[in-house]
């Protein structure tokens, strides 16, 4: 099976400053694959690559097939993406999110209407489907973005730390939601500061400093470094390096 | 003000935005020189509790008292005598970084000499790049700058709001230590979290879900009231042996910590012995199963589903 991720080198400069410096990975199909790293390291940056928002300066990247120099266009059809910060409009209804995105991603009007009915069902969101979504639980927003996320049925999803501030049980209901996901094929690539949900992952990389230093199954992290925790790796890995705090945020 | 004085007191504090409830009666004292941390997700009510105690915002109903001065009728001196650093980013981004100090030293009357003494552990830091913008800074900088503004008046009270939400494992913990470091010089520090991990590092804590709290005690207090026996479980597919566990008769709760399932049962008479025997009957390979401690997480968890509903 091809990859769904694969990257040589891929680096992203900004002025002098090197936000990714030549990172090499690659991400299988239906893995789930966290990708991890202090406030800083380049991950966002990386992302924006990798969802074809923008234009590396060296080294390759392809993403379901697709190349990120020539085929941003394709890219964006086949990926879902969500991140806590943005992710659904709160000024529409839950039915008018899942529309505007169906609509967005191309979807003909019948299949929307499908997956409008099978998001509320799965969600038990019927009774709040014409409030605005605003005025829903932090935890249902976060449901229901990751299910618009999934409207178009994407090959990746792309999760840009979606538990963040999230209760400690919908944060396992929203990683069973992933776990589903990936059974069903979809290949996950997500960020998070919670230590425990790197666990969940399949393979985990470790960004630091625009490099990418570590990357392995959880248990194969956590023998080489010698710790009892995805925490304990981290904190090897990420304190080791002389503080990256000077850098402009992108 | 006596040793023995609690340094905030709140006594039945209950707040409505509109028709939504956001504080239901809320109780709890936090002694002085105690590191006290309201650990609770978004949307529990711990940004309202910290606007009415720092005097921005009026309760419903209830008293709160901060250093033994009511929130409501004595508000002006109050404010001088706590440090308040909001959620949200709370500096002035296109001033420098020592504009925005001296801004706030100023506006409480005071000279970043003055009182340098009490920051110069943390502002050293910042020093060197004293004439950068601060909206330029990373987030780690920036919060410790914000800490430095909400503690160059001197306070006898910090409340920190979600200090450290969004910030990596690492800056995180840099963070408790320098809140360490405040407290044995003896401050009193309120300050809250979404991350269940960072209650082990205060000396008491309040659990906050949806405008109700859940328990107040020491995190060992907390977890020793956990009450039943944990379990947790591993097997080389994590996701079929989640779903075989939920469908096992004698599961009462079952939830994906890292790398194991943590696991409580129906029955006390259920053991270990019998787990593996069900998970094996299902082609569980590399099954592992041990009695454990229960984490705060474990806790919030068990007293969430127990709450009555809101």
């Amino acid at each position: 099976m091809e990859e769904a991720v694969i990257t040589r080198k891929l680096t992203k400069k900004f002025g002098d400053f090197i936000a990714t410096n030549e990172i090499t990975f690659t991400v299988n199909p239906g893995e789930i694959f966290g990708f991890l790293g202090a406030n800083g390291a380049g991950k966002t940056t990386a992302i924006r690559m990798l969802c074809g928002l923008l234009a590396p300066t060296s080294g390759e990247a392809k993403v379901a097939g697709y190349d990120v120099y020539q085929q941003s266009e394709q890219i964006k059809h086949v990926i879902g993406y969500m991140s806590q910060k943005f992710s659904l409009y709160e000024d529409l209804t839950v039915r008018e999110n899942i529309r505007f995105y169906g609509g967005i991603y191309g979807l003909s009007g019948a299949e929307i209407k499908r997956q409008t009915e099978s998001i509320l069902e799965t969600l038990s969101l019927q009774p709040v489907a014409h409030s605005l979504v605003a005025s829903l639980p932090l935890g249902w927003k976060q449901k229901l973005a990751f299910s618009v996320a999934m409207v178009h049925n994407p090959k990746i999803v792309f999760l840009d730390e979606p538990t963040g501030g999230v209760d400690p049980i919908t944060r396992r209901q929203f990683w069973d939601m992933i776990y589903q996901a990936a059974h069903r094929g979809t290949t996950i690539f997500v960020t998070t500061h919670y230590m425990d949900e790197a666990e969940y992952c399949n393979r985990v990389s470790i960004m630091v400093d625009g490099r990418i230093q570590a990357l392995d199954t959880p248990r194969a992290l956590k023998q080489t470094y010698g710790v009892d925790s995805m925490d304990g790796v981290f904190q090897i890995l990420a304190a080791a390096l002389p503080p990256n705090e000077l850098i402009v945020r992108c | 003000m006596t040793n023995n004085m609690d340094a905030i007191v709140i006594n039945d504090i209950s707040k409505k935005y509109g028709t939504t409830s956001v504080l239901q009666n809320i109780s709890f004292s936090v002694r002085q020189g105690e590191l006290f941390g309201l650990i609770g997700p978004d949307g529990a009510g711990k940004t309202t509790l910290f606007k009415i105690l720092v005097t921005l915002l009026p309760a419903d109903s209830g008293q709160a008292q901060v250093v033994g001065r009511d929130v409501v009728q004595d508000y002006k001196k109050l404010r001088i005598l706590i440090g308040y650093m909001p959620g949200r980013f709370s500096l002035y981004p296109d001033l420098s970084v020592q504009e925005n100090l001296s801004f706030f030293a100023t506006v409480f009357g005071t000279t970043i000499e003055a009182n340098y003494e009490l920051i110069q552990d943390i502002y050293s830091q910042l020093e060197p790049f004293k004439n950068r913008l601060a909206g330029k800074l990373s987030g780690g900088m920036k919060q410790k700058l914000a800490l430095c503004c909400a503690l160059i008046h001197k306070p006898e009270v910090l409340f920190l709001d979600e200090p450290t939400t969004g910030v990596d494992a690492v800056s995180r913990k840099e963070f408790w230590e320098m809140l360490r470091r405040l407290k044995e010089r003896g401050l009193t520090i309120l300050v809250s979290t979404p991350y269940m991990d960072e209650a082990g590092l205060c000396d008491r804590i309040a659990l906050i879900q949806t405008g109700q709290i859940l328990a107040v005690d020491t995190p060992e207090g907390i977890t020793q009231s956990f009450g039943k026996a944990l379990y947790a479980v591993r097997a080389a597919n994590t996701y079929q042996l989640i779903q075989d566990l939920r469908q096992a008769p004698f599961t009462a709760s079952v939830y994906a910590f890292g790398e194991y399932l943590h696991l409580t049962t129906q029955s006390e008479t259920t053991t270990p012995e019998q787990i593996v025997a069900y998970l094996q009957a299902r082609q569980h390979q590399g099954l592992e199963i041990k009695k454990i401690t229960p984490t705060i997480e474990d806790s919030f968890m068990a007293l969430m589903a127990q709450q009555p509903a809101a």
